[in-house]
Order: structure tokens, then sequence, then C-alpha cells
């Protein structure tokens, strides 16, 4: 952490940035937010430990249109995120200085709580710096401690991989976090009966309050203005409760952001409500890899997304009926 | 009319077609008279990639049992890969409905060239049978459950 | 607030009949925005359209909904109608209560519902209209003719004559197609090259006319009025400019064992030749599968006896880029395989041959220099049996469905000119029906019975059966007496199927003209548009639009070219307003619908924007109105629905479904 301070305020010093968006300790020691810093005071508030699991990436985009450059740090993940940003032109690569830092895979407070840890004081363990084993918590209750993996997010079990894709400079050490299949969700979903599928997402869906916090965090979902807030399709009537976009947004949030979605999980991660959304994300990506060959949004800056592309022998739409 | 007929389940579908080829394929099969259910509702649009999932979710929320959606066939698209476009969307659409529990079956996609009037029109029987198999579609109506 | 008004159209009993027109009207009424509703018995004639005028100017329409046939029929007319009486063109909907609701429903009261949907829908979209303005576009004075038979010469004589300059691209080494191959032509029996020859000629000598042989078209885009052609000039190996057509390398080729495509397989050809005596240009070409020269590196021979030094061994495939304001397709046909045929023995015996074979055996120039001989033992028959409908009217999936029309002409025509020639041949027609519709057709045919006696009989072969000592024993059925019949010929002919030239489909995807399941090009209307393509810009000559004979192929061309003509004779078009819009406050910059438009239409530009007080410069897409062509695949694309296509936008459509599904 020391080390990407001392490493900001060197650029920020010798003009090649003047801002800095990373992150800054909350008032829990387990919420710290993205920040702009613009000087080498304001950085003493700066953190990167474990708990910094936003990507900063989507930010770019304002940052892209103020003068001068913007240093930021990106985890590997993040970096995809960046990438998919650069190829739809909505952020500026010369304004924007790229620290990859590295990454043990990034922890969920929601965890700990399932795992008992209450009243947390301070936690310890999840510096970049540690090995990333073990937490140990210090509670009202005593000390308490757990598995590090045990309260990672669930993205962090099936990472894409702890290589940045785009940067300036790489600072700190990786660890391989991946110990779980990535579409064994969506498989298990795909398994159940009709009944059982819809059952199981109308009880999901039932407890979204419409809050937007995922639409907000998530780096495709970057529309300046989103089409649940536009007359165009007649989709927002917020006087009605139970309108069209009550019901479907979900659905067509995933199908908007379908071959641009760069897994990043962002989405869940920040869900008050504790939807698993990535499911929907993710089976679209399945079926992508599936259908149309693998695919990786974000790997790159060229590949020309699946649904912006086709090829004559490609599937008709009843496959999907014929595969039961 | 008798009390039966009021009984029967009429499903409401509605079959986007594509200016080009399946309208006009709609319109041979009208005027070679070959007759399919008068459930089947045609909205014309210039080309089957001119579908929004959009409308179809619309047409489910709004109470239809079926959407179909007819274009011309792959590589005979008057506006040359259009339904290329469409394919890959309507594939996607379809397996995400499938995988959120609503039935198979209630989406369709058709090629159907100009010159298809009886395709056009065993098609719409054929799909117009299957509909009033599943009966009503309650599923993408009310999938957040909140009333 | 939209002043719509309703016009239900009776169409005579067509839609009245089957549809409670005044329950429409009443429904109609119903309807938000709607403050005139009406029903009449033809909307489309001139005092329907006069009341559709009057209520516009009378009641102050802003928009109307005509509940009538489909809009492929008079969307025009009722847009005409409603311009004329001082509202926008584009203010117009069409219910299609008749192709889809009158004409294949029964019962009245289901259509009626039906029908009130269907008004239902139009209102609700037409609500959501705005006034359009077509834009224009320029029209280059060129026609493209693809396909140098007798349909496309004609084709471009015709368009030639009125002064415009007109292209033809032919993939064989000459003009001239099928009819060049023909011998004599029914009714009259004059004979085919007589005939044909002075065309090949003129087009030829046509200042207006270039003809580009041994090429094919390579790419098309663009639109009516403005397409670019790419066109490959394959490799002649052989100098236009110099050859002067003596045909001594032809002579002196020293490879002749080349099958002849102009004689149907039943000779060779040198590896340098020109497919007929006649050929235009009479250039020959070097086939170069054939040739020892380019299959060994040595040889040589025709350049060596070429005293005007005109063969190019290196000579490369040319493309050629040419922009054209009308093309006209004229790729004419060939006979079906017969491989899926094989109980008449055609892959078994040199002596069961088709039709169009029989005409290269016929005629003075071909393989047997016209006289009629078997192909195996060179001796003349004795007795000949024609088979009729090989492949054609076929109700499984071997042949063709449709009746290929000419088969029953040139079998008589055939079996005349046998006779006359050869009285002594015993002649034997098996058939299904006899098809003789035309001007002195059935005359014909005849005179055929009547005058030379063929023996035809109505029914069908079921086998042909090679005999060890060189006969064909011919199996078949005659179902008037109900009897067997076996019988044994010295030849068989079988009138197969004729189909579109395989090479069509390739052109039809190239121009987005659309062709049914046989491969035939579809044309805008079956019986009003026969000989134009549902794709603009885009015309149908000859028997790339269905079977026909060579007068139904030349009026057909005639047609074909005046079509053309009237679209050349144009200095610039309308184009189709309804086109992509982007909203530049919603778009992105992000380039996704640039990706997906076939037309490359979509450019970016920056631009300062003003959303709602914030003052900043964005990427923002630009539509290039006069390359969209309206597709719709941006707007789907774009994920902020930014990308609206005028006409067809998200919310007419909305409108619509939620209008249906109510």
């Amino acid at each position: 952490m020391q080390e990407l301070r001392n490493r900001a305020k060197e650029l920020l010093a010798d003009g090649t940035v003047v801002r800095i968006l990373g992150w800054r300790a909350g008032d829990l020691p387990y919420n710290p937010e993205p920040a702009y810093f613009q000087s080498a005071e304001e950085l003493d508030d700066f953190v990167y430990n474990g708990f910094c699991g936003a990507n900063l990436s989507k930010y770019m985009i304002e940052a892209s249109k103020l003068e001068g450059k913007t240093l930021v740090f990106l985890k590997p993940c993040d970096t995809y995120s960046f990438n998919q940003l650069l190829k739809e032109h909505r952020v500026d690569r010369d304004k924007a200085y790229i620290i990859g830092v590295g990454c043990k895979g990034k922890l969920n407070a929601e965890n700990l709580k399932k795992l008992g840890i209450k009243g947390v004081q301070s936690i310890s363990g999840a510096e970049l710096s540690d090995p990333c084993d073990t937490l140990t918590v210090q509670t009202i209750y005593g000390e308490k401690t757990c598995s590090y993996a045990d309260a990672m997010l669930e993205r962090c079990h099936v990472c894409k991989g702890k290589e940045h894709m785009v940067y300036d400079e790489l600072i700190g050490e990786s660890k391989d976090t991946k110990d779980a299949d990535r579409f064994a969700e969506v498989e298990k979903i795909e398994k159940m009966s009709p009944e059982e599928k819809f059952a199981f997402f109308q009880s999901e869906l039932s407890k979204c309050i419409r809050c937007n916090a995922c639409r907000n965090v998530c780096p495709a979902c970057s529309c300046r203005k989103c089409v649940f807030d536009s007359t165009k399709f007649d989709s927002s009537q917020k006087a009605n409760v139970d309108s069209f976009e009550e019901k479907m947004f979900h659905i067509i949030r995933a199908f908007h952001v379908a071959g641009r979605c760069t897994d990043c999980g962002e989405c869940s991660r920040v869900c008050p409500q504790g939807i698993p959304l990535h499911l929907f994300n993710r089976k679209f990506i399945k079926d992508i890899d599936t259908f149309y060959g693998d695919f990786q949004a974000g790997e790159d800056t060229e590949t020309k997304a699946p649904l912006t592309n086709f090829t004559f022998e490609d599937v008709e739409p009843s496959v999907v009926a014929e595969r039961r | 009319m008798s009390i039966e007929k009021n009984e029967e389940f009429r499903p409401k579908i509605v079959a986007f077609c594509c200016n080009w080829c399946s309208y006009a394929g709609a319109d041979l099969a009208g005027s070679s008279r070959l007759s399919y259910p008068a459930d089947v509702k045609i909205i014309r649009v210039p080309c089957s990639c001119r579908v929004n999932p959009m409308f179809i979710l619309r047409a489910f929320e709004k109470g239809a049992d079926g959407v179909i959606m007819c274009g011309c066939h792959p590589g005979d698209c008057h506006y040359s890969t259009g339904n290329y476009y469409a394919r890959r969307r309507m594939t996607l659409l379809f397996s995400m409905l499938d995988y959120i529990g609503v039935e198979n079956g209630r989406t369709r996609v058709e090629w159907v060239s100009a010159a298809e009037g009886v395709k056009f029109s065993v098609t719409m029987n054929e799909f117009v049978e299957k509909i009033r198999s599943l009966g009503e579609n309650v599923r993408l109506g009310d999938l957040r459950c909140r009333n | 607030m939209q002043r719509l008004g309703v016009f239900v159209c009776h169409c005579g009993s067509n839609i009245a009949a089957t549809v409670d027109v005044k329950k429409v009207v009443e429904m109609a009424k119903l309807e938000p925005g709607v403050v005139h509703a009406e029903d009449y018995q033809y909307m489309c004639s001139e005092a329907g359209q006069a009341r559709i005028a009057q209520a516009i100017q009378e009641k102050g329409l802003t928009g109307i909904v005509v509940c009538s046939c489909s809009p492929r029929m008079h969307e025009a007319t009722f847009r005409k109608c409603a311009e004329k009486a001082g509202i926008n063109p584009y203010m117009v909907e069409i219910a299609n209560i008749r192709e889809h609701c009158s004409w294949i429903h029964k019962d009245m009261e289901e259509a009626t519902k039906k029908a009130v949907i269907l008004a239902r829908a139009a209102i609700a979209k037409v609500n959501l209209n705005t006034p359009l303005k077509a834009g224009e576009s320029r029209v280059t004075k060129r026609a493209l003719v693809i396909g140098g038979g007798i349909a496309g010469i004609q084709t471009a004589l015709d368009i030639a004559e009125a002064g415009y300059k007109v292209d033809i691209v032919e993939k064989t080494p000459s003009i001239g197609g099928r009819m060049s191959q023909l011998d004599k032509t029914f009714p009259t029996l004059d004979c085919s090259a007589c005939i044909l020859t002075p065309k090949m000629v003129e087009a030829a000598a046509h200042e207006n006319i270039t003809i580009y042989t041994y090429s094919e078209v390579e790419k098309v885009t663009g639109f009516v009025g403005d397409f670019t052609v790419d066109i490959r000039k394959k490799a002649r190996s052989v100098n236009m400019d110099k050859c002067t057509g003596c045909g001594v390398c032809q002579e002196k080729c020293p490879s002749k064992k080349a099958p002849s495509e102009f004689n149907r397989g039943l000779n060779t050809r040198s590896a340098i030749y020109t497919p007929f005596a006649q050929a235009i240009p009479n250039v020959p070409v070097i086939d170069r599968e054939h040739c020892i020269k380019f299959k060994t590196g040595k040889c040589g021979v025709c350049a060596k006896v070429c005293q005007a030094g005109a063969i190019d061994y290196e000579q490369k495939d040319e493309i050629i880029t040419e922009k054209y304001g009308a093309i006209v397709v004229a790729t004419g046909f060939d006979i079906i395989k017969l491989d899926n045929y094989d109980e008449y023995a055609y892959n078994q015996s040199p002596d069961v041959i088709t039709s169009l074979e029989l005409e290269r055996i016929m005629n003075a120039a071909g393989p047997t220099k016209g006289h009629l001989e078997r192909m195996s033992d060179h001796k003349p028959p004795k007795n000949m049996v024609f088979i009729q409908c090989v492949g054609s009217r076929c109700s499984d999936n071997r042949g063709k469905s449709y009746c290929s029309k000419i088969c029953c002409m040139y079998t008589a025509k055939h079996a005349m000119l046998i006779r006359d020639k050869y009285p002594d041949v015993n002649i034997t027609v098996f058939y299904i029906d006899v098809r003789t519709p035309g001007k002195n057709f059935d005359e014909f045919y005849r005179r055929a019975v009547e005058e030379y006696h063929v023996n035809y009989v109505k029914g069908q072969v079921g086998k042909v059966i090679p005999q060890p000592n060189g006969q064909l024993l011919v199996q078949g059925v005659d179902l008037l007496d109900n009897k067997q019949i076996l019988m044994e010929a010295d030849m068989v002919v079988l009138a197969a199927a004729i189909e579109p030239d395989p090479s069509v489909r390739k052109i039809a995807t190239m121009l987005t003209a659309s062709i049914d399941t046989n491969n035939f090009l579809t044309e805008a209307h079956a019986k009003l548009r026969p000989v134009e393509s549902p794709t603009a810009g885009i015309f149908l000559s000859g028997v790339c639009q269905g079977p026909k004979d060579v007068p139904e192929t030349v009026s057909q061309a005639g047609a074909a070219a005046v079509k053309a003509i009237g679209l050349l004779a144009k200095d610039k078009l309308l184009t189709n307003p309804c086109t992509a819009k982007p909203d530049e406050l919603l778009c992105n910059g992000c380039s996704t619908c640039a990706n997906v438009c076939p037309y490359g239409a979509i450019s970016y530009e920056d631009k300062q924007v003003n959303d709602h007080g914030i003052r900043e410069v964005r990427r923002i897409a630009q539509v290039n109105s006069a390359l969209c062509q309206g597709c719709g695949a941006c707007t789907v694309a774009c994920p902020s629905g930014a990308m609206d296509l005028q006409g067809f936008s998200n919310r007419q459509i909305i409108a619509e479904v939620d209008a249906i599904c109510r």
C-alpha cells in the first residue's frame, strides 16, 4: 500500500498526472470507497487492501473529460473493463496512467457476517503484502480468525486470471484464487425444470428494490442515459410500480451488456439485496462461448463483439428448444 | 355463439414479419386463401434485425402468449446481413427465456420467403397449436411477483 | 394531439364479405385521436380517394389509417392521396385487413374482431407518426445486364437503342447462351443460329453496348440508381486486341481431349478454343486445366503459330469496377442433373440422351455434323422413344415440382424434324399431359401427330434397360388403354427439367434480390410487376424468373429493358425517408451501430452538445441518409436506444405491440 502511495506521490510531483483515482478508507474497516486524490496530503487517506473490490475503470469515463492525466489503479479483472470502455470510445487512453496492481482476491464483508463474525473493529491479513491465507478480525466480542478464501467474493473463486490486459506499469504481487468452475452455477440452473428455474428467479428477482446500484456500478452500463430513463421506449413509467421496466429490467439490462460484459461481478457485489445478478450475464457469456466460440470481452480492443458479428453457419434460434 | 366457444383458450400471438420476405409471404398466404388462426396478428418491420428483444418482452408483459419472428432466409436478406444479426440476438434471447423458466415454444423464429405462402400458413398453424397447448402465458407477466 | 381519420375499405366483397366493416368503423371511432371514420366500397378508386381527401380537408386531419389490402399493394396510392390533400405522405398507415384477415378467415365475428385489432394497432402507430421528407439520390445512366443469352442480348439492345450505355457480363467465352445450342426453333422451325447470330452481331457492334465475356460479377454494393459493381474478367490468355480470330491456334493445339461444353460433352475440343464458329467475340480462350503449357510448362504451340502474337500465358484476372443505375438479371437456365433418375439409364447408356444433346446431334455444326445417329455405334436409329417430364412436375424431391413449359413443344419439334428427314424412324412419345398453349402451338403439336404420325402414348416410362445387343428395352404404361408396354428402342431422348443456372444463387445474394425455393428469382408482384425484383433497381429477364420459351423470353427481355430505361431516364430518385436517426443526447459514441451497418452509413463526429445545461464535446453517431437503407440493425445494436428508425420507431412498434396485446 505504501509503495502504491509513494509511486502516486512521485507521479503527481513530476507532473505525469494531475490526480489519482484510487480507494480511500471508509468509516468501517471493510468499506473503502473509490476516491480522487489531488494532492500528496490527500493521498494519506489512500488504501489498497482485500476490501478494495470496487472496479475503478468506469470512473475513467468522467476522468477522461477532465484536464490532464489521471493515475488509475486497476486490478487484473478491472483492466478488462477498461479495455472494453476503450473499445467503445468511452475512455481516453491518453488521459489515463494505469498502474496495474496485484490482487490476491477481494473480500466480501457480507461473508464475514455469514461466518458469524460481527462487531468488527479492525481486520488484519488483507494487505497486498500479506500472504492472504487467513484473516484476523478484532471484534467487540474478541479476536476471531477465518480463512481468507471463505471470505472472498464469488467472482474471485472463478477468477479470469491475474494478468493485466492494459497498463503502464505493474506494482505488487498477485495470487491465483481460482478454485471453482465459472459456469458451474449457471449449469446448475440449466439443469432445473422450467418450474424450478422460474421459481428460483422469481424468488431472487422479487427482492429487487430497483435501487439501480447494479446499473450504476456496471462498467458496461455506461450509457449517458439508460433506456430505462428515456422516453424512447415508453419504458420509463415511474408512476406505475407494475411497469414494463420493473418486470423486465434485469433481463434487458443483461441483454444490453451481452457480449460487452467482462464478468467483473460488480453487479452482484453491490446489490444491497444480495441478488446473484451475475447469473444473468454469465448465462449470456456461456451461450456466446458455446454458440459462437470462446469470447472474453475486454481481452483486447479490436475483436468484433459477438452481437455485432455473425457467420453464415450460426446456429438457428431453434437450437434452444432442440437441446432439451 | 356457443358457450364452449367462449371458453376455448384463444391465445394472443404477435408475429413480427420483415417487409421484404415474410410480410410478402403472409400476403401470398392471404391471396392464396391459405388460412391460419385469427389469433395471429402481424406487425410489419423493415427487417428482422429491426426486432428489438425489448419488443418481444414487451409483448409478453402486455399479455401475449406467443411471439414469432419471421424474416428472409439466411443469405436472402434484403439488406444482406440483417437476419444474421437477428439470428444471434434471438438465439441468445430465447436461451435466456428458457433459462429463467419461460416455456420453450412460446417464442419462435422462422425464415419465410416472399414465395412461401404455404410455409407461412403452415408455420402459423403449428405455432398457434403449440401456444394453445402451452396455455396462457403467466410467467413473463409476473416475473417479479410483486403484486 | 393528432386528428386522425380511419377509412375502411370493402374491397367489393373481398373484405366486406368476411369483415363487418361498419363495426370496424364504429370501433375505430373509440380509439384515441380518431375524429373521423368511414367505410367505402373501394377506397383505392378515384371516388374513394376523393372521400379521403375531402375528410382530410374538412376535418383538418393530421394523419390517416386506411384499413384495406396489403400496404405492399396500395400504401403508395394512399400516401400520394394524402399528400395531394395537404398532409405529409408519411402520416399514413395501412391496416392490412384483406391479405392478413378477410381472405384467410371464414368466421365473420372472428375476422371482424381481428380487423378491429389490426386497425387499432395502425391507429396506435399513426398517433406517433411524424412527417418525413424523402431525400434525393442520383441515377447513374448506365445499365448492367448479367448473362449474355437471348434474354440478356435483347434487353441490352433495347436499352442501348434508347440511348443508354449498357454492359453485358457473360461468364462463358461467348455470348449466345442456350439459344445458340439449339438447332431449330418452334413453332416455325427456323434455324436458331440464323435468327440469333444477327442479334449477337448487332449487340457486339452497338456503340452503347460493352460486352464482357468470360467474366463474372464479383461484388455489388450500393442501391437503386447507384450500384457499384466489380466485374472479374477471367484471364483469357489471349490478347483480345491482337487476336484476328483466324483459328489456327485451335487447329494446331495438341491437347484435344477436353469435353466440349457447347456440344454437351458429346465430343471434345482443343484446350484453346472458341465454343462455336459464330462465337462473339471470335477470340479463343485457353482452358488452363487442359492446356499442356499450363500443366507442364512445355508446349507453347499456339504462341508459335499465332501470327498476331496474341497468345499471352502471363495474363491475369482483371477486376473492372463500374457504376450502374440499373441491373438486369438474365442468367438463364441449365437442365437438371439426371443422377436421381437411374431408371432411365442415362448414365449407363450413351444412347440415352437429353433433348439438348439431341439438339446438338441434329445440328449441322454438331458432333455428328447433323446426322442422326446413336452415340454408341454411330448407326442410324430405327426406333426412338421420347420420355417427357423427366424431373418436371415431380411430386417427390428427386426433381422439380414445376412444369418446365418448353418440353412438350420441343419434343413435337424433334419428332417432326426427324420424321421429315428420316421417314422410316418410328417415334414414340411418353407423356403425362401434352401442354401446348401459345400462338400456333397446338396446331404445331397436332401436325406432329396427324401429319407426321408420331406415336403419342399417355403414360410414364418406368424403366429403360440397356440390352446386350445394344438395344434399349423400354418398360412403360399406356394409361388410356390401361396396358403395360414393353418396347425396344435404339435411342431414348429425355425431356429433362430445366432449372435456373446455379450461378444465380450467388448473384441473387450479391444483389439482395429474393429467390424462391426453386432458385427462380422472385418478381415484385406475380401479376402486376413480373419483370421487377422486389429489390429496387433490379430487373428480371428470361428463364431466371421462371420457365419460358424464346418468344416469351424476348418479350420479357423487352419489358425488363423498358423498366430499366424508365429508371435510367430519371435524373434523381427520391430516397426512402425511413432512415435511422440518432438522438444526439443519448448517443454514447460507442461505435456499436457502425459495426452492424451493412452500408457504411454511420460515421462519428466530435460535436458540441448542450445536454440540459452540460455543454461538452461528444463523439456522436451521424447517419448518411443517402446511404442508409432503413434496415434498423443499428437501432437494436444501440444499447442506449439513441438510434431510432424513422417510420418504424421504437415507440411506434411498441404502440403496435401494446394495441395488439391489449
